[in-house]
């Protein structure tokens, strides 16, 4: 059998006593295959950056864990200094969703790229003309003049193509980009995210995309993840779950969000709002916002089982084929 | 290929009316002869990327900046023109209220929900405190709130529930206009929807006129009439909705439709036509 790139393993992550009433990862599994985009979808609070984060081994200050994180096989949660270290500089990247936090204003985008790889010991020229390339596979004109600007010269477009350049410079087989377009305008979203595709299809990378955008996920992922409190609720081939959702909060999802086509019906919201981490609700966490909530919703946790297909979905009543 | 100038209604008595608007901001324009016209009870959409100055044309709409150039009227009065004292700068201030993007930033930490909104009424209105409280509870209840809610400070309230608590206190002044700058962008998507449909009843209900400001054009196809799509300080193209979006003349509308992602989505055509038209 092919191994996963990445494989998140039960991963449970509480917070320490009293600064939550539930943890906030709660049995997550998940896994990417090499040249895989995969999507993770949830609101916020639903514990999609903490679960992605998890990647690199960063997570809450005094968290406890249970579970695993295996990036090539080796546990993240087990990894010494130097082996994070390695981790970080040569197999994982991360892209962080607002890119004037990511880079040092101060500093030449130039020093900016090539600090990786110069730390990694690759000669100054070498790194200069590598970043260069870099600049150019993500679509910034003279790349060479972009070098020896600073991160205030450059949109948030265009600073975010050169966060992505710098993410890509280790060559990582694993990228995990936590709501990458989320701050930028629809075309240069698109652009954006047009440069990643081309480069991850081109390189064999797999991709970790999380977003809280069920629709873009939907129309870049070949699969979706959908979190709900701190959960997987659901999971399918992206185009199965746009069209045939499992789960009623991934069904809600799709209903409450407006759409731009022609016939398209009024947005329906969900009624409530997500849990919180100060309430731990028995049952299923979904079950007081869902309209096809039953008495046993409220008693009974369901677990992610697999239903027709290759789907799984955490819902009582999935086999019903039951839709918001 | 068409120029397109939104006209101003000649009769421009009533609704908002906007005439060639100009700001400039150290010698560039950021908004450049737009016009428009929204209706009383009517819904419109200003729609554009950053930059397009969709925020600058509201602000001075409010008044928040004074225009180098054009007219606003409300009702047929002119307000572009610096209000002459107190009284002139409240009627405006109650004639047209604002909600804006961020609910962490647009209220104030200090203060609860029944303060802030009875901050407004007091200010506006000559009612005793009883009936105050009575409207507060009203405004309030109109939102979707309740007691609990109301003697809160801003840090125990979610996003949604702090977007609510602005809207209601806008509603208190008891506006001909509500200007609502990416009022749900910051929202998720569930507690979105939630809002867009109290919104809805708002106008229903009242009768109140929305200026939506917005990116995103699946939400100004469900809230508005009529918009217009502005680039870069100029509108590009204007007219009801439904047929601008459906059938977009100017290609910038066409790409900014093009980018909203769906499935089937194209970006690297989109980011090909986007070069094509830069």
């Amino acid at each position: 059998m092919q191994q996963n790139l990445l494989e998140i393993d039960d991963l449970t992550v509480r917070l320490p006593e009293g600064r939550a009433a539930r943890p906030i990862l709660d049995g997550v599994s998940l896994s990417v295959a090499a040249g895989e985009m995969v999507g993770l979808v949830g609101e916020s609070g639903s514990g999609k950056s903490v679960a992605c984060r998890s990647v690199l081994g960063l997570l809450p200050e005094r968290a406890r864990t249970d579970g695993e994180v295996r990036v090539a096989g080796r546990d993240v949660l087990t990894l010494s200094r130097d082996g994070l270290k390695e981790l970080r500089t040569r197999q994982v990247s991360m892209i962080f969703q607002d890119p004037r936090a990511s880079v040092n204003p101060m500093r030449r985008v130039g020093d900016f790229l090539t600090e990786g790889m110069r730390a990694a010991g690759v000669p100054a020229a070498a790194a200069t003309d590598r970043a260069e390339e870099l600049l150019d596979a993500v679509g910034i004109r003279d790349p060479r003049g972009a070098l020896r600007r600073h991160p205030h010269q450059f949109s948030g477009g265009m600073l975010q193509r050169v966060v992505i350049a710098a993410a890509l410079a280790s060559r990582p087989s694993l990228l995990v980009a936590d709501e990458p377009t989320t701050a930028l305008d629809v075309t240069t979203q698109a652009e954006v995210i047009a440069i990643l595709t081309r480069l991850q299809a081109e390189r064999g990378t797999g991709m970790l995309f999380v977003t809280h955008d069920l629709e873009l996920a939907s129309a870049i992922c070949d699969r979706v993840y959908v979190m709900y409190a701190g959960r997987i609720v659901e999971t399918q081939a992206a185009t199965d779950l746009f069209d045939r959702p499992r789960h009623p909060y991934t069904a809600g999802l799709l209903a409450c969000t407006p759409r731009v086509e022609p016939d398209a019906a009024p947005p329906r919201p969900i009624p409530g709002r997500p849990v919180s981490l100060a309430e731990s609700p028995s049952g299923c966490a979904f079950a007081a916002r869902c309209a096809h909530a039953q008495e046993r919703c409220s008693v009974e946790k369901p677990v992610l089982r697999q239903y027709d297909g290759q789907g799984l979905a955490a819902c009582l009543r999935a086999d019903e084929g039951i839709l918001l | 290929m068409t120029a397109v100038t939104a006209v101003p209604e000649t009769t421009g008595a009533s609704g908002l009316v906007v005439d060639g608007l100009r700001k400039e901001f150290g010698g560039r324009a950021a908004v450049e002869g737009v016009s428009f016209t929204l209706r009383p009870g009517g819904s419109l959409g200003i729609v554009g990327e950053s930059g397009c100055g969709k925020t600058t044309t509201a602000r001075m709409l409010v008044g928040l900046e004074t225009p180098d150039a054009g007219t606003v009227h409300l009702g047929g009065r002119d307000r572009s023109a610096r209000a002459r004292g107190r009284a002139e700068r409240l009627a405006r201030a109650r004639e047209i209220q604002m909600v804006f993007q961020d609910p962490y930033l647009s209220l104030d930490p200090r203060i609860s929900v029944s303060a802030c909104i009875e901050e407004v009424l007091r200010l506006h209105f000559p009612l005793d405190a009883p009936a105050r409280r009575r409207r507060v509870a009203e405004l309030l209840d109109q939102v979707g709130l309740g007691e609990r809610e109301a003697a809160a400070l801003p840090r125990r309230l979610s996003g949604g529930q702090r977007q609510r608590v602005a809207i209601a206190r806008a509603l208190a002044a008891r506006p001909q206009v509500l200007i609502l700058d990416e009022a749900v962008a910051a929202l998720d998507v569930s507690i979105q929807a939630q809002i867009l449909d109290l919104l809805a009843g708002i106008r229903r209900d009242e009768g109140i006129g929305f200026l939506f400001v917005s990116h995103d054009l699946a939400v100004v196809r469900h809230i508005t009439d009529e918009v217009v799509v502005l680039r870069a300080g100029a509108i590009v193209e204007s007219g009801p909705t439904t047929s601008v979006l459906t059938s977009p003349e100017h290609p910038y509308t066409r790409l900014l439709l093009d980018s909203v992602p769906r499935p089937g989505w194209d970006p690297a055509r989109i980011s090909a036509g986007r070069r094509a038209l830069a």
